[in-house]
């Protein structure tokens, strides 16, 4: 299925971008922050498709480890470097329009700790199948279900530690000539993650397969 | 039975550290090199910057902590044990809890020297609320360790596990930090702020409840070839 729809999906995905800077261009001005303000229409949704990647990565893990599928393990890395990835994004975008809004870089504030935390949290876990050995599989696996049981403690902890973000509920608050083009481009990196995990775990198959019939190969000549 | 074998396994280590002590020593000399460094770091003029009794205090104990749990599963690799250990007959989450309670024992004997040290160094007045102290060190040091303790066996087999120990451990246990943190300057606080103080006790409680539970309950699947 995936197969058949992914070309069409990437040529939409790929219009969307395209487009959306028009949509941005468009959208109602903010008066207080002025220009800087267009930047949220692709930092928030580098977050959500940042959340999703976790998510889809805790979920994964904990299917690997307690049933032993190895196609879990394989979505579970995809989506773990997806999850750096989008939260890179982030991290860029937010600093960005801090510089601006806040006059700092950097704010040791709720939850740009918190995604700082998460993003490290990721970068582990790659870290760890890279450098774990063998059976790092497994050790990612439980990094990856602490990472996710650990993210409300981290929000409620630095939460009561440190708050100046924009609060979260700016989002139901958009004015309505801001929220097409906001709720466009988080349907946009939606379908980049999607299609991203997608090809990533088609690799991840491939090198799968490649070992096996290496393996097969050492039998054979044996 | 479970909480029998739990017991067992906490007996022959503290007997094993009674003998050699070497953990316990090597822990807290590091500990209190590691108060050293950071009083270069806070003090100013003589005195230390606000708050820096507390973050100095947990600073020591996660590094240490570190040390420590690196060590306990050494001694078992070493020693060839670990195997032994995971054929005996026994619930796999019981060992995990004799290892826990052995690891946050060493750690609290290390904090009954610890803190005092902290508190004469940096004149800071950690005893004012000492059951208030005492619950936040405890709490702390279970949720530190049952992270902890999870990745020290699991690592065992690893190649890099003296680096993979805090890369794992480090971004997970934050919590426990900001919180042990947080609520011991409350309490060096004049007058402590016995409802902050109270209030980050919860949060550990809450961390400690819901990392035990998933350890013992993943202890099993990532102990197993």
């Amino acid at each position: 299925m995936m197969r058949k729809i992914f070309t069409p999906l990437a040529i939409l995905t790929a219009l969307m971008f395209a487009y959306a800077p028009v949509m941005i261009a468009n959208a109602l001005f903010e008066s207080t922050m002025g220009l800087v303000q267009k930047i949220f229409y692709f930092h928030v949704p580098a977050w959500f498709a940042m959340f999703t990647a976790v998510f889809v990565c805790g979920a994964a893990s904990a299917v690997y480890l307690f049933k032993g599928r190895p196609e879990a393990d394989r979505i579970a890395v995809s989506a773990a470097e997806l999850a750096v990835l989008f939260g890179v994004i982030g991290l860029v975008t937010g600093p960005l329009w801090g510089r601006k809004a806040w006059g700092v870089w950097w704010q040791w504030e709720a939850r740009l700790t918190m995604a700082f935390l998460l993003e490290l949290t990721f970068v582990g876990y790659l870290l760890v199948r890279k450098y774990g050995g063998p059976g790092a599989e497994k050790l990612a696996a439980a990094m990856a279900i602490f990472g996710m049981a650990n993210v409300p403690f981290v929000y409620v902890s630095v939460n009561i530690w440190r708050t100046l973000h924009p609060q979260t509920t700016v989002v139901p608050t958009l004015g309505p000539g801001m929220r097409g083009a906001f709720w466009f481009c988080v349907l946009a990196f939606m379908l980049l993650f999607a299609l991203l995990l997608t090809l990533r775990v088609h690799l991840q198959e491939q090198r799968a397969t490649l070992d096996e019939l290496y393996l097969a190969e050492e039998d054979g000549a044996v | 039975m479970f909480l029998k074998v739990a017991l067992l396994i906490l007996r022959k280590d503290v007997a094993i550290e009674a003998k050699s002590r070497e953990i316990l020593y090597t822990t807290l000399f590091f500990a209190v090199s590691c108060i050293l460094v950071f009083s270069f770091a806070f003090v100013k003029e003589g005195r230390a910057v606000e708050d820096a009794a507390a973050g100095i205090l947990w600073i020591a104990i996660a590094f240490a902590g570190t040390l420590a749990l690196g060590r306990t599963f050494e001694r078992e690799r070493f020693g060839e044990t670990l195997k032994a250990l995971l054929l005996a007959p026994a619930a796999r989450p019981a060992i995990y809890l004799g290892k826990l309670l052995g690891v946050v024992l060493l750690l609290c004997l290390a904090e009954l020297l610890l803190v005092p040290l902290v508190a004469l160094l940096f004149s800071a007045a950690l005893f004012v609320r000492p059951a208030l102290l005492a619950g936040l060190l405890l709490a702390g040091t279970v949720g530190f360790c049952a992270v902890g303790t999870l990745f020290a066996a699991m690592l065992v087999r690893a190649r890099t596990r003296d680096v993979l120990l805090p890369i794992l451990l480090y971004p997970i246990t934050v919590p426990v930090m900001i919180a042990g943190v947080r609520g011991t300057a409350a309490l060096l606080a004049s007058p402590p702020d016995e409802q902050v103080a109270t209030m980050w006790l919860g949060l550990l409680v809450s961390f400690d409840v819901v990392f035990v539970t998933l350890a013992l309950w993943t202890f099993e699947p990532l102990m197993t070839e």
